[in-house]
């Protein structure tokens, strides 16, 4: 669509934020990378580099919420940041992308090779007793892995976690439409729920994961089951972590008066970035709990 | 219908140019400033790949081990790669298009300006950490660009995980930068453009970008996998957990592949720019260009396994990667003629950026021919992993890219400066560049076709002779950079002032509508519809 706001572009002042980001960005992976290979440094310097990252966080979206409520955007601006906010969102659907492309790949081809479809050749020599099965309960060498008694069931805390996120995403519906009524105390009711939901769809992916680790010894490294497994929750719950983060600030924005019944970009933002945890979700218990 | 007045200054940064000193390279939000930011650390990181590739072309002098130990050496042609196309190819595209597309759509800017500043400002840091690499204790990685599993995992030094988040900031700083240039172009046109009036090069560049927001989180997923089978136990890549090396190249390459259209979109853009103006015809085919240009980008997502036929795949799967590869010289062809139509009858001339255009239809074509051939099994058979494949890519990415690139920095040159380069020095550097470059890569097709085999130190002693003519091409065609810094520094500083706004007096884009040297803020208030229908008859002539 074509430019159609009749006045001028607001072209921002110079700013220091992307440079404090970026130093706060190195400053955390070398501090990352020195962790890993034993530097006693490392975990100071990551610490540093992410308060960095939060201040700069913090400080850039304060800018920008200032220059709104100043008036400072037009149509045309909020029109971009929506457009930046579609197309990460897509960004982040092909990260996940990559995942999900990975269990199905192993489930699909993997396996079956290593079990001796196809020409079968090398793994009838090397790892003749492998049984292709999945969930892989036990790995073509077991050497080094954690091999896992139970799975976790997707009829217990994975199908209450789904009923949870689902509803979130029907709070935060109607948290929106109250915002398009401008029915203030509906509006804060319904993202007070949706940050409770998220924050219990938390608790019970922590406690999941606890008696994962603890009670049935499924864990990052039981072989490929464990991977894929943890991987992909591991990177929702982080993801759902966020957008809990992101929700609290615009429950408090929303308390604030912040928004208008015109003029909230930033909550259909959150709002959009919670759908698309939620869909990922969806995926998630399809893919790796259920079948 | 432009009903744009500029009515409102919600900015005081309009009425005053850019902030002073150090600090507004800094800070600055500025397209203009964020592009020459991003031209100046390609260039800069051209020269370090390529002092890199100096010192691989020194070792294949002679047969035998002479200056590297062999696992040095492949550390160079890892990082070699790893710079040239994260931090030489790809930042010069971005940093092209930050100078033109706004100015090409009759945009202010960008439409994301601090997002834009943060894309360019995470790369240095990041080219920091994967320098970096090669001073931690192990030395870099000599896993290849590619960074194949075993050799990322189990056996790679400890910088690989330093390469791997360089690898991190690269993507993001990508995606971001698509993220702008789509915003930018879907929401900044003029009032009154519409998508098929716009020129091919921000056409390319929007395909581009959708295919770097596509595939640039797939590879941070590849990366990150590995990074967990290195340091927390997991096995994706091992196939004694259950996992599968062959699956990283799936996913590296599901990446990959689109990758090198990354690389090489651009260029078709800046070709298609480049001929017309000095054919003096409109670019024949306009619509069919753009067409063509979408096809090559959907074909790339599906053609990937092509770079694997030899890992083991069944040959169903060996037949169709062939034949859906194949299937992209279509398009690639049809954008081929289009240029070499648009020559047809023209009155062509030949300054500088039209001989550097010329050639890279010429020499990309050879680069396409040679990537058939690889595309074709029973011949990738003979030729997987040799020199020739060796060739092949950098015909396409010297020759192809590069080329471009070159082109289009001086034919862009008088319109950012306000002055002309030296013509007589730049055809100069044209020759020497192209003899060079030939002498420097074409042997290595006959080296490829004899079996030689690609990252290694040493070699068998029947292929010496090609390999020292191609080392002496590489030694002159690196020196030709020395050349190009000097006339690029003195077009700058002491070229010929450029009174008119368009010194190419057939160049009809809308760049060309305002001053030269183009104002701090391009379009301030929008073209008028005449100037928009003035800058797209080049396309709708026929």
């Amino acid at each position: 669509m074509a430019q159609t706001s009749s006045d001028q572009y607001y072209i921002p002042h110079g700013t220091n934020w992307p440079i404090i980001g970026s130093i706060g960005l190195f400053t955390m992976f070398v501090g990352l990378g020195n962790l890993l290979h034993g530097a006693d440094i490392g975990l100071t310097l990551m610490f540093v580099g992410l308060a960095i990252v939060l201040f700069m966080v913090f400080g850039w979206f304060r800018t920008v919420i200032d220059e709104s409520h100043k008036g400072m955007y037009n149509k045309q601006v909020d029109y971009s940041f929506r457009l930046g906010m579609w197309w990460f969102i897509f960004s982040e659907v092909m990260f996940f992308f990559a995942f999900f492309g990975a269990l199905f790949y192993v489930r699909v081809l993997t396996i079956p090779w290593l079990g001796g479809e196809g020409a079968g050749v090398f793994n009838s020599v090397i790892w003749p007793d492998f049984e292709a099965v999945w969930p892989l309960m036990s790995y073509p060498d077991n050497t080094g892995l954690s091999v896992p008694t139970a799975l976790v069931s997707a009829w217990e805390i994975p199908f209450l976690n789904t009923i949870l996120l689902l509803s979130s995403g029907g709070t935060i519906t109607w948290a929106h439409w109250a915002l398009k009524e401008n029915n203030r105390k509906q509006l804060i009711l319904g993202m007070a729920a949706t940050v409770a939901l998220g924050i219990l769809f938390l608790y019970f992916q922590a406690v999941e994961y606890g008696h994962a680790y603890n009670d049935l010894n499924l864990k990052l490294d039981s072989g490929i089951y464990g991977s894929t497994f943890f991987m992909l929750t591991g990177f929702h719950g982080f993801h759902v972590t966020l957008g809990t983060v992101m929700l609290i600030v615009i429950l408090l924005r929303c308390m604030k008066g912040h928004f208008s019944k015109e003029n909230h970009f930033a909550f259909e933002a959150v709002a959009w970035y919670w759908h698309f945890v939620d869909v990922v979700w969806i995926g998630l218990f399809i893919f790796v709990y259920w079948l | 219908m432009s009903t744009a007045t500029a009515t409102t200054h919600n900015d005081d940064a309009h009425h005053h140019g850019p902030e002073k000193g150090l600090m507004r390279w800094v800070r600055t939000t500025n397209h203009k400033d964020i592009g020459t930011l991003y031209l100046w650390f390609s260039f800069i990181m051209l020269l370090t790949g390529g002092a890199m590739a100096m010192m691989i072309r020194l070792e294949l002098l002679a047969p035998g081990l002479q200056y590297v130990d062999p696992q040095f050496f492949n550390s160079l042609t890892t990082m070699h790669g790893l710079i040239m196309v994260f931090g030489a190819i790809m930042p010069a595209f971005v940093g092209l298009a930050n100078w033109q597309v706004p100015m090409m759509i009759g945009a202010p800017d960008m439409a994301l300006p601090r997002m834009n500043n943060w894309s360019f400002w995470i790369l240095p840091f990041a080219a920091t950490l994967l320098i970096s690499s090669f001073f931690v204790e192990g030395g870099a990685p000599g896993s290849g660009w590619t960074m194949y599993a075993p050799l990322s995992t189990t056996y790679a030094p400890k910088s690989m995980d330093f390469v791997i988040f360089a690898i991190h900031l690269l993507g993001f700083s990508s995606i971001m930068g698509a993220i702008n240039i789509i915003a930018t172009i879907t929401n900044m046109r003029a009032p009154g453009m519409r998508l098929m009036d716009m020129p091919l090069f921000v056409w390319t560049w929007l395909i581009t970008a959708f295919l770097l927001i596509a595939v640039m989180p797939v590879l941070a997923g590849a990366v990150t996998m590995m990074l967990t089978d290195r340091n927390f136990g997991t096995s994706f890549f091992s196939a004694a957990g259950g996992g599968d090396p062959v699956m990283f190249q799936h996913i590296f390459w599901f990446f990959g592949h689109p990758e090198v259209y990354i690389m090489i979109l651009p260029a078709f853009g800046i070709a298609s720019q480049i001929i017309p103006t000095f054919a003096r015809k409109p670019l024949f085919g306009y619509a069919s260009m753009v067409y063509a240009t979408a096809s090559i980008a959907i074909l790339s997502f599906v053609v990937w396994a092509h770079h694997m036929f030899l890992v083991g795949m069944p040959i169903e799967g060996q037949l169709y990667f062939m034949y859906a590869t194949i299937l992209i010289s279509v398009p690639t062809g049809i954008k081929v003629f289009n240029w070499i139509a648009t020559m047809w009858r023209g009155s062509m001339t030949f300054e500088a950026p039209m001989l550097w255009a010329l050639s890279f239809v010429i020499l990309f074509t050879v680069g396409g021919f040679t990537g058939l051939m690889l595309g074709v099994v029973p011949a990738d058979i003979q030729y997987h992993d040799t020199y020739f494949v060796v060739a092949h890519f950098h015909y396409v990415l010297v020759t192809g890219a590069l080329w471009a690139i070159i082109a289009g920095v001086y034919y862009w040159f008088p319109k950012w400066t306000g002055r002309m380069y030296d013509e007589k020095l730049a055809k100069i550097h044209f020759w020497w560049a192209v003899i060079s470059v030939n002498v420097l890569f074409f042997p290595q097709h006959f080296l490829g076709l004899a079996g030689m085999p690609r990252r290694y130190a040493d070699y068998s002693i029947q292929f010496t002779d090609f390999n020292v003519l191609s080392s002496i091409g590489g030694f002159a065609f690196g020196a030709s950079f020395i050349l190009y810094a000097y006339i690029l520094i003195k077009g700058i500083v002491a070229g010929k002032k450029v009174e008119e706004n368009a010194p190419w007096e057939s160049a009809t884009t809308l760049e060309w509508v305002i001053p030269t040297p183009a104002p701090y803020h391009s379009f301030e208030t929008p073209p008028t519809q005449e100037q928009i229908d003035r800058a797209s008859q080049h396309i709708h002539t026929h």
